[in-house]
């Protein structure tokens, strides 16, 4: 009995417009300060970049998907979108919003938890983590009237201690990178659960069979190429056979846009996720399960030591695309170092900022790493080098703190002489 | 092969360029003739040379200053300098095309001695030569562009002989180098060059070595100041009129940085006058034109190399920066931006982002840092020896 696990992610940062240091010394402004909005015609338009996303993958892949949960009751998908998508589907978009709202409210769809603005504050402020993923735990409740059961971090970035904090938070399961260096003898295609941990279970992605979908689809030089519903098939009923002894759970965790926009429509991605559950259905022994129901119906095979943080990205699956180089490591430094100030300033809008500016993508924009994986860098990608990118997140830092300091001077003269009411 | 300079007779980047293709050619098996106008002592190992001055055995040379006599002096500059008597002509014509011309006169015979397979020539200086070379061997002709009077003069007053001249050389060429895409597209948009016949060398770079700060700068080191360096012409085509703008802006919000300003050329004058009249004269250093080792220390020197170039065919300054390990703010009108990833970029006209950028990179170490490692490792990868593979495959298209 092989069970197919789909989990698609879905975010799209609150990308940063271009602000000189000389937009700093604007002091008119200071109060009206908008990082986010980009009224250009470059990748810096957030509302811009939402729309063609909505127009050229979330819209009909989600019809797509509606058409196949009618179609097969049997099937299952899961979904995690970041809160700042969900800002952003509200704000740019709404027919996005109510499109997955009609996704999750046919009962066959799971929607996971993360944190709020897609950020690694897991690894430098736990307090700050605890409460964007609170926050974002209210807005999927608000949203779609679901409390989420099962935990996937920013990248699939996972460790040990990950497993442990989702354990004492009641988590059912998280998700993470179905890495060989790490499993060693292990499949991914197993349940597994964290060291020393009392329920949670540990979900690992089949990077092989996910990335051929995400990544090779259209690859003209695979030697999967073209890939179809009935070649995918195959490759998932070979699990089914009894010889087979590697595991019989496919977790397929892919990013939602490869459907439109890493694999645009004319690549044919879209007619083969159209005709992949039914295909994979004419197999009496395949099944389709979300996260917590392979939880509930798959036993736990082992343990896994997972010592050192494994994301999902690039071929050394660690997080140097985010934090790999000199500039990644100041800019995020400087951003956590700034927390304090920005607490004590107990402005909304200060606060706002900071928050969106924890977004990975931030940081991943400055990867210097030039590579195979370049392409997937410059997807989405507002900034010609990663040292623009840089310069402008620092200037944009600079400019919060500049406002962190005279908020707190405001205070204090405000204390000092009181306003006459 | 036919120039006009050769390091360490050179004015700037077209006797640089032609050293170290020649160089890589040889090492690539090439048997080169280097045809040069007139003799110098040139410490040069495998080269073989060809001086075209009819006395080139027993001739020597006065040096002269080189900053005149250059392929970037316009003609009218020359037969100035000519007639102050800043130049002794000798047995030469007395305007630079004067000069062009004569050389272009010895160049069939020497050509015939030479016996080539491909005649290779360098710019509008060497076409007269060229024509004559072909002509008298019916040998391929490979015109290499460094830089054409476009650039030179920004697209205003464009000296019409010599751009006759560059026409004439890309009509008569086999093949035409040029040393970047920019540039390749300034011929084929300015000068009717055929794209079928084009072709791109990107120029290369060597290694340099560490050497002891002038003290001026060391001083302003020890003291925590930051160095701001720019170094080529000060002419139109290279934007140091830009680069002032930005400089003041800059110092509006950090006084802390110096600007060098390193080069000779006709807006000399002009631009100190620009730093007087923008109050940042104290800021500025105007060293002059600098050459040898000098000009690696200040590479070293400096925490940012600047290139706001207007229009810059290649720009092989900022290669030299990052092999002394300084990190590059160039302009987007360059063709060196077409092979350099790991350096910062700006329209020459945006002195605003300039500004920005170049404060980042002094306020930041870890830009700095990744400009400077990354900036060496990259260009420790664009080498004379790739250009020699790029010359050599448009020879055997044309032979």
């Amino acid at each position: 009995m092989a069970t197919v696990c789909f989990y698609f992610q879905v975010h799209q940062p609150y990308r940063l417009r271009n602000f000189s240091i000389f937009d700093t010394c604007n002091n008119d402004s200071v109060n009206t300060r908008d990082y986010f909005n980009d009224a250009s015609d470059t990748a810096h338009n957030n509302q811009k970049v939402m729309q063609k996303v909505a127009r050229k993958s979330y819209l009909p892949t989600n019809q797509a998907l509606l058409d196949l949960l009618e179609t097969h009751p049997e099937f299952r998908v899961s979904f995690s979108f970041s809160g700042v998508v969900l800002e952003q589907f509200a704000e740019f978009a709404p027919e996005v919003l109510e499109s997955f709202q009609a996704l999750v409210a046919t009962g066959q769809v799971e929607v996971l938890s993360e944190t709020y603005h897609h950020s690694l504050a897991f690894f430098y402020d736990r307090d700050e983590f605890r409460s964007q993923v609170e926050e974002h735990g209210n807005l999927v409740y608000d949203l779609f009237g679901i409390t989420p059961r099962v935990f996937r971090n920013t990248e699939l970035a996972y460790n040990n201690e990950l497993g442990k904090w989702a354990d004492d938070h009641g988590y059912a399961g998280v998700l993470a990178e179905g890495w060989d260096p790490v499993l060693e003898w292990r499949s991914p295609n197993f349940l597994y659960q964290p060291p020393g941990v009392k329920n949670t279970r540990l979900l690992l992605k089949n990077y092989k069979l996910s990335d051929d979908i995400a990544f090779r689809f259209s690859d003209k030089k695979w030697k999967g190429w073209p890939l179809t519903a009935e070649k995918f098939t195959d490759w998932i009923n070979d699990h089914n056979a009894d010889r087979d002894t590697s595991g019989k759970l496919i977790n397929l965790f892919i990013d939602y846009e490869t459907f439109g926009e890493h694999q645009w429509e004319d690549t044919g991605i879209f007619d083969f996720l159209r005709s992949l559950p039914g295909v994979l259905l004419r197999h009496p022994d395949n099944n389709f399960m979300t996260p917590s129901e392979v939880i509930e119906n798959h036993d736990v095979h082992d343990e896994v030591d997972i010592p050192n943080t494994i994301t999902w990205a690039d071929s050394e699956r660690d997080l140097s695309a985010w934090l790999g180089n000199e500039m990644q490591q100041s800019a995020v430094k400087s951003l956590y170092e700034l927390g304090p100030a920005v607490e004590k300033t107990n402005d909304s809008n200060i606060m706002r900022d900071w928050k969106r500016l924890q977004t990975s993508d931030h940081l991943y924009y400055m990867c210097t790493k030039w590579s195979a994986d370049g392409d997937v860098h410059a997807y989405f990608n507002p900034y010609e080098s990663p040292y623009e990118a840089f310069v402008n997140y620092m200037n944009i830092l600079g400019d919060l703190r500049e406002r962190c300091t005279q908020e707190s001077t405001f205070q204090k003269q405000s204390t000092l002489e009181p306003v006459e009411a | 092969m036919f120039g006009w300079e050769f390091p360490p007779h050179n004015s700037g980047g077209l006797g640089v360029a032609c050293q170290g293709i020649a160089r890589a050619l040889v090492r690539a098996g090439h048997d080169l003739h280097f045809v040069l106008p007139r003799s110098y002592n040139i410490p040069e190992q495998n080269i073989s040379f060809v001086f075209a001055d009819t006395e080139r055995e027993t001739f020597k040379i006065t040096p002269i200053s080189s900053t005149i006599y250059s392929p970037y002096t316009t003609s009218k500059e020359y037969t100035e300098a000519v007639s102050k008597g800043k130049i002794t002509t000798g047995p030469y014509g007395n305007t630079l095309m004067a000069e062009v011309m004569r050389y272009g006169q010895q160049a069939g015979a020497i050509a015939k001695e030479s016996d080539p397979d491909v005649i290779h020539a360098h710019d509008w200086l060497s076409v007269p030569a060229a024509i004559a070379a072909k002509r008298a061997t019916g040998k391929p002709l490979v015109l290499h562009i460094h830089a054409t009077e476009y650039d030179r003069t920004g697209g205003n007053g464009v000296n019409e002989e010599v751009y006759e001249l560059e026409r004439a050389g890309i009509k008569a060429a086999d093949k035409v180098l040029a040393v970047s895409d920019f540039t390749r597209q300034i011929l084929v948009k300015h000068y009717g060059l055929d794209p079928e016949k084009s072709g791109v060398a990107h120029n290369g770079i060597d290694s340099e070595r560490k050497e002891k700060l002038p003290k001026v700068l060391q001083d302003i080191r020890n003291r925590g100041g930051k160095i701001v360096l720019f170094l080529g012409r000060i002419t139109i085509q290279k934007g140091p009129d830009y680069l002032m703008e930005a400089a003041r802006r800059l110092l509006e919000i950090r006084d802390d940085t110096y600007f060098v300003i390193a080069g000779s050329g006709d807006m000399h004058d002009q631009l100190v006058e620009q730093a007087a009249a923008l109050g940042i004269a104290d800021k500025v250093f105007f060293p002059g034109f600098v050459r040898g080792k000098k000009i690696d220390q200040l590479y070293q020197s400096a925490d940012l190399f600047v290139m706001p170039s207007i229009s810059e065919p290649f720009g092989i300054t900022p290669l030299e920066a990052l092999m002394n390990e300084t990190p590059v703010l160039i302009s987007k009108q360059s063709g060196v931006s077409e092979v350099l990833d790991h350096a910062l970029t700006a329209d020459f006209w945006d002195t605003e982002k300039m500004a920005n950028q170049m404060n980042a990179v002094l306020e930041h170490p870890a830009l700095y840092t990744e400009l400077s490692r990354n900036g060496n490792r990259e260009v420790h990868n664009i080498s004379w020896d790739d250009t020699a593979v790029s010359i050599g495959n448009t020879y055997d298209a044309v032979v």
